[in-house]
């Protein structure tokens, strides 16, 4: 994975045209392309239109502070395949505008309203600029360098309460209300009116009613305590009848200010935290920020740690697959019953997880430069037992079970469904696009770890729909299972790490962006380091989150029952959604 | 079960109807079929609510205990398993939903996020512990807590709800008083604290209001 392989577009004449219009990035570390931002959008349709940069990653904010510039970076791909085209636009800090992407690639809509929201970096061109994990009345844009938490202790850790020599106290004891607010000068409630939800419905009302039928438009609010919204999240749709008219989830109830936290962890103290992004697939985490920063750090990991990381991310894969299909049945209305049969399986692989790891869940096994620790040989034994025997079996049954049950082909096929074209442009990844005949994963088309001498199929369908994306969910544990087979035989022997484990990692000043195939879809990492112990800036690309911005489209002119299908199917973990 | 004799209490029951009476007080029978049939809320926040799940299914299965029916609505529900990382933008809805629950109803704060913060607690929108809102009866640790220790939460819950007595419990003696919901503004409004504002730097804050009777959590 060297930065020569992540840059292909040399190849196409791409770089000519950009250096006609932008300037190389010059400063250390750094790679791609600063354009002038009030040229952002000519530029990306140009690439968009001649070079075939179709796939738009990840847009996101970095704040340059004490600079008075705020900067927007793209990440483009090409659906065919290839490394990343990154763009960065400087904008002013005290007056920051943009143009919007959301008329070239859906797909940003989220990502720029979630920039709206904790930068304040306003889209021109935006349909629906709103605040998108907080609510509308927050006080400020939280990422900002000089935008402090009312918890706000240092900039960095470790803190000095935390040590022994500190002042141990208590956080609270410092805040006058002894709780974690903070309002601006002389707020008082009494004289303040709630903002409430206003903004909000108006959003999904603007849809117009049709002429013909004089039906009511009725809002109707789902979640975010619902029994099938997978979490706390909560979407507002407007109906005619009981067909859907127009859809917005609200997102925000699960955000755990994870890149606020990361930015003021060291290197080191964000892995435990990305345990907690997608919580059903924990190594698949891990996996993704330790390349970001292993690429910052120029390491590569020993031969036996990277088969090792491979084969947890493969059994990360099935137990996920396994959850997603069963509570896909679940929120169909097969009340827990396929569900049981899937959190069975998912135990015995929580027990290797734990084996390995120590805990079950939150795993924290990935270090930089390789794994925390040796998997214990009795271990390997049970992973070749769940391989070769029960895995193949269990998900023959689930099949036999489920693929042809009249009642879950009635209710999925043709429901939500999704053309190429469209997943494409809404930067949907992971099973969903591929369920849509786009044979794009990121384990073949931009390779890492040892994924490139292993053989595997990418599985693809073509109907687009909810039915199709069970069946590669499905098919893809049957591909896992073949790639832990050959992880199996040709794991070798040897050291698990890379030099000593140490707790604060040297980082060099640069950017990276490490992402992998998660089972939910693309997980992309973007680390910015200043040469300091802590990230400069620390950002996520999350599947779930992204792949949300698609739930509208999909769910148009669809009934209420099937909305939650389409959500099933989306397999989204709140966890990553809202970070 | 184990301590639970209906007819220790030195009532005598003449030899003809022994194994057909039973003698007990009110207190106890009735403590003992409400903690044999806790029904806990299907309420998931976070990470914490898939180890519910695991929890309820068949490896640990919760029925043993009489708790396996989850129920979705509040109304139907007896304890809230506050199962994750509560946020600011997530707090009104959580008082809302411990406001419609009958009474008598329970809290118990699943994993050290619901407890206090947890990893999370120096973020901006992360309410430091859901006591600060809501009565909490058993605290259970871990990050997340495995499905044994959230099951040994339950069962402290249930020894805490056989000593409870109709006549000397809150619930029996006036009407509760809903908690108030927090609003949320330029930061979240607690309406307790509303006499505190505007804020001047710095200020003497009155003691939090005591939680109702606490169990020690299952460490």
């Amino acid at each position: 994975m060297t930065n020569e392989f992540v840059m292909p577009s040399s190849i196409d004449g791409a770089d000519e045209y950009l250096a006609s219009v932008a300037a190389q990035e010059t400063r250390p570390g750094f790679s791609g392309w600063v354009i002038p931002a009030d040229q952002n959008q000519v530029i990306i349709r140009h690439l968009k239109e001649n070079f075939n940069y179709d796939f738009l990653s990840s847009v996101t904010g970095v704040d340059n502070y004490p600079d008075p510039t705020l900067e927007v970076v793209y990440h483009l791909f090409k659906s065919t395949g290839g490394g990343a085209l990154v763009l960065h636009a400087q904008i002013d800090r005290n007056d920051p505008r943009i143009a919007s992407m959301v008329p070239l690639y859906r797909g940003a809509e989220f990502q720029e309203r979630e920039i709206w929201d904790l930068f304040g970096i306003q889209f021109e061109g935006h349909p629906d600029l709103r605040r998108i994990l907080l609510w509308e009345g927050f006080d400020g844009h939280p990422l900002r360098k000089d935008w402090k938490e009312p918890f706000y202790e240092e900039d960095v850790k470790p803190y000095k309460s935390r040590w022994p020599e500190g002042k141990a106290s208590l956080i609270e004891e410092q805040n006058p209300l002894r709780d974690n607010v903070q309002f601006p000068a002389g707020f008082t409630p009494k004289n303040w009116t709630p903002e409430g939800e206003k903004k909000l419905v108006d959003a999904v009302k603007s849809q117009p009613v049709s002429e013909e039928l004089e039906t009511d438009e009725m809002v109707l609010n789902l979640g975010p305590q619902h029994p099938s919204t997978h979490g706390v999240l909560r979407m507002i749709t407007a109906t005619e009848g009981e067909k859907i008219v127009s859809l917005k989830p609200v997102l925000g109830y699960l955000h755990r200010n994870h890149e606020k936290i990361g930015e003021r962890n060291t290197f080191l103290q964000i892995m435990p935290y990305t345990d907690r992004l997608d919580y059903i697939s924990s190594m698949s985490n891990n996996f993704g920020y330790a390349l970001a920063v292993e690429k910052l750090m120029g390491i590569t990991p020993p031969e036996r740690a990277d088969y090792i990381r491979v084969m947890m991310a493969e059994l990360t894969r099935i137990s996920s697959h396994m959850m997603a299909n069963g509570f896909l049945l679940n929120d169909l209305g097969a009340y827990f019953t396929p569900s049981l049969y899937s959190l069975e399986e998912r135990e015995l692989l929580l027990d290797v997880f734990e084996a390995a790891s120590g805990s079950r869940m939150m795993c924290n096994y990935f270090r930089f430069g390789g794994v925390a620790r040796d998997v214990p040989p009795e271990v390997l034994v049970k992973v070749k037992d769940l391989v070769e025997n029960r895995l193949p079996r269990k998900i023959d049954e689930l099949d036999r079970y489920l693929t042809n049950n009249e009642l879950v082909m009635v209710r999925t096929q043709g429901v939500g469904t999704l053309t190429d074209e469209q997943a494409i442009n809404f930067s949907i990844t992971g099973p969903i696009l591929r369920a849509s005949g786009v044979p794009y994963d990121i384990r073949r088309s931009d390779p890492y770890s040892i994924y490139e001498r292993l053989e595997f199929d990418v599985v693809t369908k073509t109907h687009g729909d909810v039915y199709d994306r069970y069946l590669v969910r499905l098919e893809e544990m049957r591909q896992s299972v073949r790639i832990l087979k050959q992880v199996l035989a040709q794991m070798p022997e040897g050291p698990v790490m890379t030099g000593k484990p140490v707790y604060q990692v040297r980082v060099p000043a640069g950017e990276a962006f490490g992402h992998v195939e998660a089972p939910k879809g693309e997980l992309g990492f973007y680390v910015i380091s200043d040469g300091k112990p802590n990230p400069k800036r620390y950002h996520v690309r999350a599947p779930s989150f992204i792949n949300m911005t698609a739930m509208e489209q999909m769910s148009i002119g669809w009934k209420i029952a099937d909305v939650m299908a389409v959500l099933g199917s989306v397999d989204i973990v709140l966890g990553e959604v809202d970070r | 079960m184990d301590k639970f004799d209906p007819n220790k209490d030195g009532v005598v029951i003449p030899p003809e109807l022994q194994h057909q009476v039973t003698v007990t007080t009110l207190d106890k029978i009735y403590n003992w079929s409400r903690s044999k049939s806790m029904w806990p809320m299907m309420f998931g926040l976070a990470c914490c609510a898939i180890e519910m799940i695991c929890t309820a299914a068949s490896r640990f299965d919760l029925a043993r205990f009489g708790m396996e029916v989850m129920r979705s609505s509040p109304r139907q529900s007896d304890v809230m398993i506050i199962a994750g990382t509560v946020t600011k933008k997530m707090v009104p809805f959580i008082v809302r939903l411990y406001n419609q629950m009958a009474e008598p109803r329970y809290v118990i704060a699943m994993g050290s996020c619901a407890s206090g913060g947890g990893p999370f607690k120096e973020g901006y929108n992360v309410v430091p512990g859901i006591d600060k809102y809501l009565p909490v009866d058993v605290y259970v640790a871990g990050c997340p807590p495995t499905p044994e220790a959230l099951l040994n939460g339950l069962m402290t819950l249930q020894k805490k709800v056989e000593t409870e007595s109709i006549a000397t419990s809150p619930w029996y003696s006036k009407k509760a008083e809903p908690v108030p919901v927090p609003l949320l503004g330029p930061d979240l409004i607690d309406l307790k604290k509303i006499d505190l504002f505007p804020i001047q730097i710095p200020v003497e804050s009155q003691p939090e209001p005591p939680a109702a009777s606490e169990v020690g959590g299952a460490e």
